[in-house]
């Protein structure tokens, strides 16, 4: 049985004897006895790196430890995200703030011996970024492009804390803010706090939380509900997975200072089921906090009694909106409601209820140890603090950034994100998912706030970054979101029921050269009447991406359907594949690998040709074709 | 249709009977029957209606209503293609198509062989690796038509129909 902490005395010796183990990562100075060789080896255990092999690789880096006889000086700890998925699975090795990237299972041998014994870097393997005014390298992980221009305060502790070790967020700082809200400040005190720092809704809306906090702390009753929203069902979106897998403890501490706020004993975690890792990692979070009794009755021996369970989605984007949430929790259909009743009053099981994202939940304890002005001062007008997003797509630099608000899109897709791959030029990026809508170079220079992006025809959404190049074609971006809403709209009201499907019928039409030019004017027209008549948020703003590629990329449309042409070569229906006469060596590669037999010729003795009438369009005969022969026009 | 073995009906009483006293616990129920069974068979709907107050019929609209949720086995071998827009934009469509011709599953659907089920899932979140893929629990990143990803169904392919020649 594990020891409880009830009092800061309690809480602070934890941390003082963690602080020695982790003062090699956190301090600049740290102070060692003679002849100690102690070094931490951070291992990335999201989900990314999970995917390649980290696993294995934290216990090869384990056994050699062990065969050198150096497993108590040196320790390997499993980290959330690094957030540079792209370079995974990342590596870091402290005090000497060496980053390793793409580190397989078989590079731990040379980890230990060349690096831990040996004392050399590994060169090949050291993460480094290329100045892009001398063109040299830069190994120094303050000045690589992709960190310098970051501020994590919602992601502080992802890649940097075991996280399924509690006292290693004692350690830095962990369910202080708690103990001081507790015995320090009054409810009222601490909405007050999240009300002066500005802190906004991060799932995507941007209601301010201390105001959502106050409705329901002015509700009559006893019985009332917090909740967190994990259900990121943006596609693309993927901070909440990458906290909840970084730092559970500070979501759950989070959640107990929004219930002492509001009055609330009982929390809900809503999370997708389709992070495995999060939720395990949830669950030894909270089976942890209780053993310390920073979760459970009377914590910190104040008599404040906070409990949470976790409750899985299973598979049902609409969920992520909150009346629909609180109806899977309830264990019904997902199906949204209609406001008022807002869940501030009548919300899980009709009491009230107020519900925040991960990332906003995440932002809480800083606030408090920090200070409502340090928060509010970073940021822009009323868009205070530091957002997360995911950067995807055809970029090169791929994984998560959280910068302050005010930067411009310019900034993370360039400066951060390192711009498209291949010398591709870019087109455009796509931020809010499929709530949201595509943005063009003309609109980078502008700085990132909610009312910016709303105004430019986007909107922040849960911070899904999805940059598109000249590859891409946008009227079959809009038709990829459109076919993902008619999957996910629950049916029950009917202009999202039954006007998106319209929507999609029409864009169908575009791609496969069947459109018109009164079809954009009726597209536009029924996207303004599901705007405007749709129940919940999921229909409100579901014909984002269809307005938004029409207002910049009206002449993408005309040219379907005007010219019967895909500009970016990506709609099949109006794709031919030709082989080149000139280019053509009659090698046949083609037509062998044909799953058509649309190709004929004769080897080595007639070029090739290419039937269009059995063509299917699969692409096959370029990827094999080693000339660079077949063309798609 | 075919009757469910005793085992499969004693994991439902337990699990239902786990869960009985829980507030709102329909979902919780029918996540761990398939959790246990790789489907959620008809009488556990049943079970669940009966423990929870409500009809089959409510229970079988919360089913139908989660994507997650399915009412026929699975293949012996699952094979899941992230159509996340990060996925998307990188090609995940063009990998479904070749994935369907190597296993002979439509998407969402099972091969008539029974050996394998095709399920579009949605974001995964490693979006950082896309396209993602994933082959009976294992995670693939940069899962491209000609891959590792690929490959491995090949092999899996060729093995079962040297499986299968041999009984």
């Amino acid at each position: 049985m594990k020891e409880k902490i009830t009092t800061l005395k309690a809480l602070l010796a934890v941390r003082e004897a963690e602080r020695r183990y982790l003062q090699l990562r956190l301090e600049d100075k740290f102070s060692l006895e003679e002849g100690e060789q102690h070094k931490n080896i951070l291992v990335c255990a999201g989900t990314g790196c999970t995917a390649g092999d980290s696993a294995i690789l934290i216990k090869k880096l384990n056994e050699k430890l062990e065969e050198a006889g150096l497993a108590e000086e040196v320790k390997v700890v499993k980290t959330g995200c690094f957030g540079f998925c792209q370079k995974g699975p990342i590596v870091a090795v402290y005090p000497d703030r060496v980053y390793y990237t793409h580190v397989k299972p078989d590079d731990a041998e040379r980890i230990v011996n060349d690096h831990v014994i040996g004392g050399h870097v590994i060169k090949d393997l050291q993460m480094f970024d290329t100045d892009r005014k001398t063109g040299e390298k830069v190994y120094d992980i303050d000045k690589i492009g992709f960190y310098e221009k970051q501020q994590r305060i919602a992601l502080r502790n992802c890649g940097r804390i075991n996280p399924e070790n509690i006292y290693e967020y004692i350690g830095i700082d962990g369910y202080e803010a708690l103990y001081r809200v507790l015995t320090e400040k009054t409810p009222q005190e601490v909405i007050d706090i999240v009300k002066a720092s500005g802190l906004r809704g991060r799932g995507g809306a941007g209601f301010p939380t201390g105001l959502k906090w106050q409705f329901e702390k002015d509700q009559p009753g006893d019985e009332k509900y917090v909740i967190c929203n994990a259900d990121e069902g943006d596609p693309g979106a993927f901070m909440d997975r990458s906290i909840l897998e970084g730092d559970p403890h500070a979501i759950l501490e989070g959640m107990a200072i929004m219930a002492y706020a509001v009055g609330a004993h009982q929390g809900y975690v809503y999370i997708r089921a389709e992070y495995p890792i999060a939720v395990n990692r949830l669950r030894i979070a909270i089976r942890e906090a209780k053993e310390l009794g920073l979760l459970g009755e009377n914590i910190f021996g104040t008599g404040f009694n906070f409990d949470i369970e976790i409750r899985l989605g299973a598979g049902a984007f609409v969920c992520g909106e909150e009346t629909a949430l609180i109806a899977s929790i309830m264990g019904k259909r997902g199906m949204p409601s209609p406001k008022p009743p807002f869940p501030a009053v009548s919300g899980v099981w009709q009491k009230p209820t107020s519900i925040n994202n991960v990332e906003t939940i995440a932002n809480i304890t800083q606030i408090i140890l920090n200070g409502p002005e340090w928060y509010a001062a970073m940021g822009m007008g009323k868009s205070t603090g530091t957002k997360v997003f995911a950067l995807g797509g055809k970029i090169n630099n791929t994984g998560l950034v959280e910068i302050p608000m005010g930067t411009t899109l310019r900034e993370i897709i360039y400066d951060i994100g390192g711009g498209c791959p291949e010398g591709k030029k870019f087109k455009a990026v796509q931020t809010g998912g499929p709530s949201g809508g595509c943005l063009t170079e003309k609109e980078l220079d502008t700085p990132i706030t909610y009312e910016n992006l709303v105004a430019a025809g986007s909107m922040m959404g849960s911070g899904g970054m999805i940059v598109l190049d000249e590859d891409n074609c946008m009227v079959d971006v809009a038709k990829f979101y459109m076919e993902f809403i008619c999957d996910e709209s629950c049916g029950k009201c009917t202009p999202c029921r039954i006007g998106t499907k319209r929507l999609l019928e029409m864009l169908t039409k575009i791609t496969e050269g069947n459109g018109t030019m009164e079809m954009l004017d009726e597209m536009e027209e029924l996207c303004n009447e599901v705007r405007d008549g749709a129940l919940c948020g999921l229909g409100q703003t579901a014909p984002n991406p269809i307005l938004s590629t029409l207002r910049y990329f009206r002449d993408e449309y005309e040219a379907h359907i005007l010219e019967k042409r895909c500009p970016a070569h990506v709609c099949k229906k109006l794709l031919t594949y030709v082989i080149n006469p000139d280019k053509c060596k009659c090698c046949s590669l083609c037509a062998r690998n044909c799953p058509a037999d649309a190709i004929t010729g004769k080897p080595g003795k007639e070029v090739y040709k290419i039937d269009a009438e059995k063509c299917i369009k699969c692409g096959l005969c370029i990827t094999n074709c080693k000339f660079g022969a077949v063309e798609r026009h | 249709m075919e009757k469910l073995n005793c085992d499969a009906l004693r994991k439902i009483d337990e699990i239902v009977a786990k869960h009985k006293d829980q507030a709102g616990p329909c979902i919780e129920m029918l996540h761990e029957v398939q959790n246990e069974l790789g489907y959620v068979p008809f009488e556990a709907m049943e079970k669940i209606a009966e423990a929870t107050g409500s009809s089959p019929a409510e229970v079988y609209g919360v089913v139908m209503f989660y994507a997650q949720f399915t009412t026929e086995p699975k293949g012996k071998h699952v094979i899941n293609v992230c159509l996340g827009t990060a996925c998307y934009v990188k090609g995940a469509q063009k990998l479904i198509d070749r994935v369907e011709k190597l296993t002979g599953a439509a998407v969402n659907k099972t091969s008539a062989d029974g050996l394998f089920s095709l399920d579009a899932t949605r974001c995964l979140g490693a979006c950082g690796l896309a396209p993602v893929c994933i082959i009976d629990g294992k995670y693939y990143g940069n899962a491209l038509v000609d891959s590792e990803f690929t490959n491995e169904i090949r092999r899996i392919v060729r093995e079962e129909k040297k499986a299968g020649a041999k009984a």
